[in-house]
């Protein structure tokens, strides 16, 4: 029970940047049908991001408060990556819509490439360290056997930002009229020009927001496991993309519903199983689950009446 | 094509010499059309004759190849399709084309987007006015409603944008009888009361002619015939090409 309570908290932790990601690669699939494989880099990039603006904040501009810090890192980390994700959007991918299908996948895994070659050149291969920023815990209890279960303070602020800008991001789609605008285009991106929106707009704007949540879950793994290398891309940004496919690609609700399922199942397989084969879990229950759900758990069928 | 009844006035919306493809394929083979302000026109013809690629080329997609179009004075040929729509044309398309995934009232909300939704209150007040099966059903899910009620919702949305001119892509397919009789009298009572210009493509021929005070016949991509509506509706060519069988 203490084991399961300890693991419970590390994989809804694990689960929430998880989710963070992998709303990037469902907005984008649910309003242009392309899988953008460079998702993770961009994440792996906003990671970098983050460490260089701590380093920034902490040493040269000498900001003793740690939230602060956090509050400075993360905002910046969201603008820059989310331009970013504008960039490689424009460059990438926009001048091939229209052409085959496969062209922006192809174009996608070259931009993923593309960012980890250039943060290894730039930042170097090696792990790249930054000082514990926030050590506290909280005990919560100790069982007979002597097992801490233990509330970091770093999972409680991992957990209540992405509850809260998963509350703001939530909020944008559903009630303003750039959320509107953006599921048109999701449905029917004919319709939605003969309406006046400007598709291509909305299309960076996805690509935007998708980057600058990236951005938070990058701040928060950079919080979490104190280190990030240029490979770190690669791992949790197919992992965020099980979670998508997971929760039913296209699905917003879905995402962050399967960020939190695979998180789960990693960590449970972690303590009850083998840790070597926490991946091989995750990735055969995603087989499981798409074999008696193919469209995913939240998904939609893919035919609709017309 | 000078139409002797048309009245006077600089067209609203003019096509000269439009010509569409669809690859290789010709679509609309030159294509000469007016409309005029107030006015509703009608477009007839047969399956396939184009009449839906010349609603959608008009928005610029597909593209003209060939020939202008002019709307209020100004080129649009070229002009992105959402700026087009900017430029308050309206148009309720060939299958209604609803977010099926949003409710009728977000429906309407994109729909008044591009003024900001500034009217939408009033405008929202109006078109359940005209349509009242929509006031009940403001919060169902679009793709959840019945084809009637899916082509109410595809004219009211329309409608929110307050357009200057408004084109209706066979809003009778596909329905009852009744229902099509009512999307009618909407039609006319819009045209009467607000001055609202429209543009209706029409399959169902004796309707159409009835309503409108100007007519095209198309043809395989070619206008072959036009003038009132009275006089196309009593034209044996008319008569024995789209109104035979008493469809009416």
């Amino acid at each position: 029970m203490d084991v399961f309570v300890q693991q419970l908290i590390n994989g809804l932790t694990l689960g929430s940047i998880y989710g963070l990601i992998a709303i990037g690669y469902t907005m984008v699939f649910g309003i242009i049908g392309m899988v953008n494989f460079a998702h993770g880099d961009v994440f792996m990039l906003s990671a970098f991001v983050a460490l260089i603006v701590f380093l920034v904040c902490t040493a040269w501009l000498g900001i003793g408060s740690i939230a602060l810090a956090l509050f400075i890192v993360m905002i910046v980390a969201m603008l820059v990556t989310a331009l970013w994700g504008w960039t490689i959007e424009r460059v990438a991918y926009r001048p091939l819509r229209g052409s085959f299908r496969l062209a922006p996948l192809i174009s996608a895994i070259g931009m993923s490439i593309f960012l980890s070659n250039f943060v290894q050149v730039a930042q170097g291969a090696r792990n790249k360290p930054i000082p514990p920023m926030v050590q506290d815990v909280i005990v919560l209890w100790t069982g007979p056997t002597g097992y801490t279960v233990a509330l970091s303070y770093k999972q409680i602020i991992i957990m209540a930002v992405t509850a809260v800008l998963l509350t703001i991001f939530w909020y944008v789609v559903q009630k303003t009229s750039l959320g509107r605008a953006q599921r048109a285009c999701e449905q029917d991106r004919k319709m939605a020009a003969l309406l006046g929106i400007d598709v291509d707009r909305t299309i960076s704007l996805t690509f935007v927001i998708g980057a600058a949540l990236a951005a938070v879950a990058g701040t928060m793994y950079l919080l979490y496991y104190g280190v990030v290398s240029f490979a770190d891309g690669f791992v949790p940004g197919v992992k965020a993309f099980t979670a998508a496919v997971l929760g039913g690609i296209g699905s917003l609700p879905g995402a962050v519903l399967g960020g939190l399922i695979i998180g789960l199942i990693e960590t449970m397989w972690s303590a009850y199983f083998s840790i070597e084969y926490k991946d091989v879990a995750a990735f055969s229950i995603l087989a499981i689950v798409l074999i008696f759900m193919p469209s995913g758990i939240l998904g939609r069928p893919e035919v609709e009446k017309v | 094509m000078s139409d002797p009844t048309a009245p006077a006035r600089e067209p609203l919306l003019t096509l000269r010499g439009v010509k569409t493809f669809y690859g290789n394929i010709i679509a609309l083979k030159g294509v000469d059309l007016d409309v005029h302000q107030g006015e509703i026109v009608t477009l007839i013809g047969a399956n396939g004759a184009g009449k839906s690629t010349l609603m959608m080329t008009i928005f610029g997609n597909p593209r003209a190849r060939e020939g202008t179009i002019t709307f209020a004075g100004r080129d649009i040929t070229q002009m992105p399709t959402h700026e087009i729509a900017r430029l308050n044309i309206a148009q309720s398309p060939e299958g209604r084309r609803i977010f099926g995934r949003m409710t009728v009232y977000e429906n309407l909300q994109v729909g008044a987007s591009l003024d900001g939704g500034v009217h939408f209150e009033e405008d929202l007040e109006r078109v359940c006015t005209i349509f009242p099966r929509l006031k009940e059903r403001l919060h169902q899910r679009g793709g959840t409603m019945s084809g009637g009620e899916q082509q109410m919702l595809a004219i009211a949305r329309a409608l929110m944008s307050r357009p200057r001119l408004l084109l209706l892509d066979e809003p009778s397919l596909g329905l009852a009888p009744l229902v099509v009789k009512q999307i009618f009298d909407v039609i006319r009572e819009l045209n009467e009361k607000d001055g609202m210009t429209v543009f209706l493509v029409e399959q169902n021929a004796y309707h159409a002619l009835k309503l409108a005070h100007r007519a095209y016949v198309m043809v395989t991509g070619t206008i072959t015939m036009s003038g009132t509506g009275a006089e196309l509706l009593a034209d044996p060519q008319v008569k024995a090409a789209y109104l035979e069988g008493g469809r009416h």
